[in-house]
């Protein structure tokens, strides 16, 4: 079992998305450190891309921010070593698929490997378009997380579950990142139709932005993402590195609660 | 093998999970309305009787004396109704939403063109409809706002990236993901994932199929080469595709803009590289970090940094050349065909006449040349004023055209 699927197991995990450079590397860092010492499950960084088209606002102004630091993706590899120098927490690479490709996907793979990185998920790249990218993880034990649409399991979840590794991530609603909604009665049932073809953790996210949403979540799926919603938070802090490691601890209690 | 739409290496559909099924419902929808005959009845009937098809077959014997060689005819699709070829494909595409239940459409626009026509038909279809456009685009194509607005579209201006036709469809898809099951995309040209490039030139092949017609029925030798300009490239793979399995020489134009640098132009195929961007693997303009460039082109409707796959695909399979003409001789050609033929014709179109006024000159006078005329001029009168102000692209000298 790798890191990553140890960490998720036999609790309520806490998942949460990063820009990476936003506002700046070092920055980014100490969030990353506090985070993992509030015991965050695995941190989630953001690759800024110049249009990041499955993400709504908070995620695009984030990019921006980080865009503006001309952050390349060696400069991430680097971020995620220096973390991996003191903490064990897993690190998956969030990003789109064409800065991955100019660099060459293999090499990608190999450079995140070597900086201690868990996994992948790439926001445009489908299940179908994905046996290439699946392949070369498979070769250099790389964690590919495709992304699942919230409807009833079909023959393609069933496929697309079995590909994906590390974990499933379940998209609570049709929208970009963050998007506010009602909170979908039906989304109980969809993960219990995925968990008929997995024993994967079922992660959810997008628009998971309240402590009651995630608790909610909880009562059904192995845990939860959260982005936008620390991003804005950490939008309105000056000292962003202790933001994060409030918002981390009071979220973490929060979900242990039994209701 | 899971993947699917691809033309030779290019294509695919690299878009997020969300959009997947919306994407194998449109399949669905436009693979059956092959089959059904009323469908293409119908889509023929509006063809002809709303938007004023066939568009004309024109030699212009003026313009081709000015350029001194081959005979250069146009296919005239700025007389199409809306004044562009983009209202073929959103006749079409307007008649597969109908099909499909969507009460709800989603566009993009870059010059205004393709928003117009997509107003129109949801006009024409009484369907909800809202069009994103870069908040640069809006101010220089203030006109076609108002068109959009006054038929009832919602215009939204997007303020994101560079403000401009990527960044318009950046936006649609967003919207798209967030409403896919009331919604349909009205994709503007022939990019985006699989099926939209091979839908998109579904409805745009009847610019070539008409164009083969009146060569045959006028009994005129078909055409030794095809020049139209490409952006996303729609109404050159409209002229084309009825054409490739002839010997006829294809050319697309991109962009030039004004420089060679990136950010200086939008030639996509003669300039960028490789890459996956809006749904598909094709040519885009990208940094050495695999961001995506900002093009430019005094154009609105060229200023895209990506390119369809089909396109890609002529250029890797050596089927059709892509050449460049500059933001200056675009220019120049407008003010050379206003001044010889009476036709104004759009900044886009006008990339494609620049370099068929060079093509005719180094050939014969039994050569013939078909242009593909894909819009008129009335939008770009505001950008051409501004461009007067400026000595160097003023004059065009008076050629004595001998008779």
């Amino acid at each position: 079992m790798t890191r990553l699927q140890k960490k998720l197991s036999d609790h309520k995990s806490l998942i949460v998305f990063i820009t990476a450079g936003d506002p700046d590397m070092e920055t980014t860092l100490q969030i990353m450190k506090n985070m993992a010492e509030e015991k965050v499950d695995c941190i989630e960084l953001g690759m800024p891309f110049s249009d990041p088209i499955a993400d709504g606002a908070v995620i695009q102004r984030s990019t921006s921010r980080a865009l503006k630091q001309n952050i390349r993706l060696e400069d991430i590899f680097g971020l995620a070593s220096r973390f991996r120098q003191q903490y064990d927490t897993p690190v998956v690479l969030m990003g789109y698929l064409n800065p991955i490709l100019h660099m060459e996907s293999e090499r990608f793979i190999l450079r995140a490997k070597a900086a201690g990185v868990d996994g992948l998920v790439i926001a445009d790249l489908p299940f179908e378009e994905g046996e290439e990218m699946e392949t070369l993880c498979k070769k250099h034990d790389m964690a590919l997380i495709y992304l699942l649409a919230p409807e009833l399991s079909t023959q393609r979840t069933a496929a697309i579950v079995k590909a994906s590794t590390g974990f499933i991530y379940c998209i609570a609603q049709y929208g970009t990142t963050g998007s506010e909604s009602r909170s979908p009665a039906s989304l109980q049932s969809v993960v219990e139709s995925i968990r008929l073809y997995t024993d994967k953790p079922v992660m959810v996210g997008f628009g998971v932005s309240s402590e009651e949403k995630a608790r909610q979540i909880c009562e059904y799926a192995d845990g939860v993402v959260i982005g936008s919603w620390l991003i804005r938070e950490l939008e309105r802090a000056t000292d962003k590195p202790a933001c994060a490691r409030d918002f981390v601890r009071n979220l973490k209690k929060a979900m242990s609660i039994q209701v | 093998m899971r993947k699917k739409g691809y033309f030779g290496a290019f294509g695919g559909q690299y878009v997020p999970e969300l959009l997947m099924p919306a994407l194998g419902e449109l399949e669905t929808a436009f693979e059956e309305s092959k089959k059904d005959a009323s469908f293409k009845a119908q889509l023929d009937a509006y063809y002809r009787d709303y938007s004023g098809r066939p568009t004309s077959l024109y030699y212009a014997e003026n313009l081709s004396r000015y350029a001194g060689g081959a005979r250069l005819y146009f296919k005239r699709e700025d007389l199409n109704h809306t004044g562009s070829h983009k209202l073929n494909n959103c006749l079409g595409q307007a008649l597969l939403a109908r099909r499909m239940g969507k009460t709800r459409i989603i566009a993009e626009t870059g010059a205004g063109q393709h928003g117009v026509a997509t107003a129109t038909v949801c006009a024409l279809f009484r369907m909800r409809c809202r069009v994103y456009m870069g908040k640069t685009d809006m101010q220089r194509q203030a006109l076609n706002v108002f068109r959009m607005q006054v038929m009832g579209a919602q215009v939204v201006p997007v303020t994101s990236g560079s403000q401009t036709l990527k960044d318009a469809i950046n936006e649609a898809m967003r919207d798209w993901i967030a409403n896919v099951k009331s919604s349909h995309y009205i994709i503007g040209s022939v990019v985006g994932p699989h099926p939209f490039p091979t839908i998109v030139r579904s409805f745009q092949s009847i610019i070539g199929r008409e164009a083969r017609e009146q060569f045959r029925d006028r009994q005129l030798q078909q055409p030794d080469a095809i020049v139209a300009c490409v952006g996303g490239g729609s109404n050159a793979i409209g002229i084309f595709y009825p054409f490739l399995d002839t010997a006829v020489k294809l050319y697309g134009v991109e962009a030039g803009g004004y420089g060679e640098e990136i950010s200086e132009h939008a030639a996509s195929i003669s300039r960028g590289e490789i890459g996956v961007f809006h749904g598909k693997k094709s040519y885009f303009l990208q940094d050495s970090e695999g961001q995506i460039a900002p093009a430019h082109s005094i154009s609105a409707g060229l200023d895209y940094p990506g390119v369809g796959p089909e396109h890609a695909f002529l250029k890797a399979s050596n089927r059709a050349s892509y050449v460049t003409a500059s933001d200056e001789e675009a220019i120049d050609a407008v003010k050379i065909m206003a001044r010889y033929e009476g036709i104004i014709p759009a900044l886009e179109s006008a990339h494609a006449v620049a370099f068929a006024l060079k093509l005719a000159a180094e050939l014969p006078a039994d050569k013939s040349i078909l242009v593909n005329l894909s819009g008129r001029g009335d939008k770009d009168v505001n950008t051409l004023m501004q461009t007067e102000k400026e000595p160097e692209h003023d004059a065009v000298t008076e050629k004595v055209v001998g008779s």
